[in-house]
């Protein structure tokens, strides 16, 4: 006969607790796993049903998308080629004054958008705000400033500015206030509150708080925020045109209507490059405040 | 635990002549769908007296100093400090309270991306409010030289460029004590100084922070794990058992053995 010590008894009865948890953990993963699934599918057919995305018009329109693009580009011959691309290029000077525009429209944008993200950033952090309507009031603004399309704050500013940057600058830098406020208090919602609480200590006022406590430790956040807004706005700004708030776009959105298609390849080329130039310099920027020490 | 301890109470008052610094009375304190951490606690400081709070860990003892400051808001009690009432002092009474008491934490909570200096130069908000002392390099050079000093006394002005995160641990609280010193206080309250480091520096930390009070003649609070520091830096000793002030007794009549029980178990 098997006699069972009470201490045996005991961790028998450990183990069932155990092994019953598992399984019942085991069930409720496979379930959320299936559920996951089913979720997963039925938004990817949703998706595809409702815009219309069908791979049979894919295939019948891919052949129209290369006669476009053909249809852009000038006839390039080597022997004159030099005429060729001064015949291509034949705006230039006037496209880079847009382009210019562009891109100075961009940087002003980031500044006050960033600025405006910079007050509002600290309201909207959970474990910085003052209290729970200006965390609500800050996070329930930066909402608003970004999901409103930048273009159709555009044509709100061009309504009431007119035509030209100003109303461009306008429209971006506001949808970076939304956009930045965001990411600058999900960085300061991460930050180690120890400092603060020792400034807190020391007598400091909100405002010393956030600027000694605070900030020396997200900087390279928001400067890494910054230029990568920098180089959305410059996109951002190269379409503001469209409506007629500024930039090269105008000069753009004219060729494509007026289906003067070299110049449309030949702008596009141009932006091309200059955005790409901005996001080679933003990176090795952005890396180089990265790893700079702070010896303020 | 307190009714195991209770025997040990030694309330011993002592002169009663000078205003305490820091006087509390029914102190209590609980945090929202958690147990009482503080239940009545009373205590009072005199100008110029080292006192030692040592306790189990969970018997409240962080959470105590920090009420006194209000860095944590106490549910009931009076806390009077230098002669104001503590609880009901308006935010900008309280900045004020805070730049008067020298509070250094047990993990120092420096700004570790900025240098020894800056975080010194930080004792010094409370009286350079304006907005030239926003960027700290170009903070007047009285307050660099004042902030040099502290460092000196602690002995790290060859570290002052240093960034915090690269200091040890001893050193970040020898900067933390300089950053006390920075804000010329008139009471020190430390929690837990000596608890992250190593027994040597440790020793160093609390001789330190003792001697800057006595040259100064500051009142000290601290919260020590460390028996033998709580006896030498220490004029009296005070226990904290489940929130509750079990034992008050002066250092040179404590018995370390039955002080021992106060570390005997931790509440759950």
């Amino acid at each position: 006969m098997l006699v069972t010590s009470p201490g045996h008894s005991t961790k028998a009865h450990q183990r069932a607790i155990f092994d019953r948890q598992c399984a019942e953990l085991r069930q409720r993963r496979r379930l959320h796993t299936a559920f996951g699934l089913l979720l997963f599918v039925a938004l990817c057919i949703g998706s595809a049903v409702i815009g219309k995305f069908s791979p049979i018009a894919l295939i019948e329109g891919a052949p129209k998308l290369g006669e476009y693009v053909q249809r852009t580009l000038p006839a390039l011959h080597w022997s004159s080629l030099g005429a060729d691309l001064a015949y291509w290029f034949y705006g230039l000077r006037k496209w880079l004054d847009l382009l210019l525009e562009t891109v100075l429209m961009a940087y002003l944008a980031t500044l006050l958008g960033s600025l405006g993200a910079l007050l509002v950033c600290f309201y909207g952090s959970r474990n910085l705000a003052l209290n729970g309507w200006s965390y609500h009031l800050a996070r329930r603004a930066s909402e608003f400033f970004r999901t409103i399309p930048d273009l159709v704050f555009a044509l709100i500013f061009v309504f009431a500015f007119g035509l030209g940057p100003l109303a461009g600058i306008l429209a971006i830098a506001l949808h970076s206030l939304g956009a930045n406020g965001k990411l600058f208090a999900e960085a300061n919602e991460n930050i180690d509150m120890k400092p603060v609480e020792g400034l807190r200590a020391l007598g400091s006022g909100w405002v010393q708080t956030m600027r000694f406590g605070v900030m020396p430790q997200v900087m390279p956040n928001y400067a890494s925020y910054v230029l990568w807004r920098f180089e959305i706005n410059v996109r951002t700004a190269a379409v503001m045109g469209f409506v007629g708030a500024g930039g090269i776009g105008m000069e753009l959105i004219t060729a494509v209507r007026s289906l003067y298609y070299e110049d449309i390849s030949a702008i596009l080329i141009l932006i091309v490059v200059t955005v790409g130039l901005i996001d080679i310099g933003c990176e090795r920027l952005r890396h180089a405040l990265i790893g700079r020490e702070t010896l303020e | 635990m307190l009714d195991r301890i209770s025997g040990l109470r030694t309330v011993e008052t002592g002169s009663t002549e000078a205003e305490p610094t820091l006087s509390v009375r029914r102190l209590s304190k609980s945090f929202t769908n958690g147990p009482c951490v503080l239940s009545g606690v009373d205590i009072a400081i005199r100008p110029g007296e080292s006192v030692a709070l040592i306790g189990a860990n969970g018997t409240g003892k962080s959470t105590f100093v920090r009420c006194l400051l209000r860095l944590i808001e106490p549910n009931d009690g009076d806390i009077r400090m230098f002669g104001l009432d503590v609880r009901a002092l308006t935010s900008r009474s309280l900045r004020h309270l805070r730049s008067r008491v020298g509070f250094v934490f047990q993990r120092h909570n420096l700004v570790l991306r900025l240098s020894a200096l800056s975080n010194v130069i930080h004792g010094a908000q409370a009286r350079m409010s304006s907005p030239g002392s926003w960027y700290q390099a170009l903070a007047p050079s009285r307050v660099r030289d004042e902030a040099m000093t502290c460092l000196e006394r602690v002995s790290l002005d060859g570290k002052a460029c240093a960034r915090a995160d690269s200091l040890s641990g001893g050193q970040s609280q020898r900067v933390a004590i300089a950053r006390m010193l920075m804000q010329r206080p008139e009471f020190v309250i430390a929690d837990e100084p000596d608890a992250s480091l190593d027994p040597r520096a440790g020793e160093e930390i609390m001789r330190l922070l003792h001697e800057t009070a006595r040259e100064r003649g500051l009142g000290l609070l601290f919260i020590s794990h460390d028996l033998e520091h709580a006896i030498r830096f220490s004029d009296r000793i005070v226990g904290l058992a489940a929130g509750q002030v079990a034992l008050d007794v002066r250092s040179n009549n404590a018995n370390p053995t039955e002080l021992r029980k106060f570390f005997a178990e931790e509440r759950p």
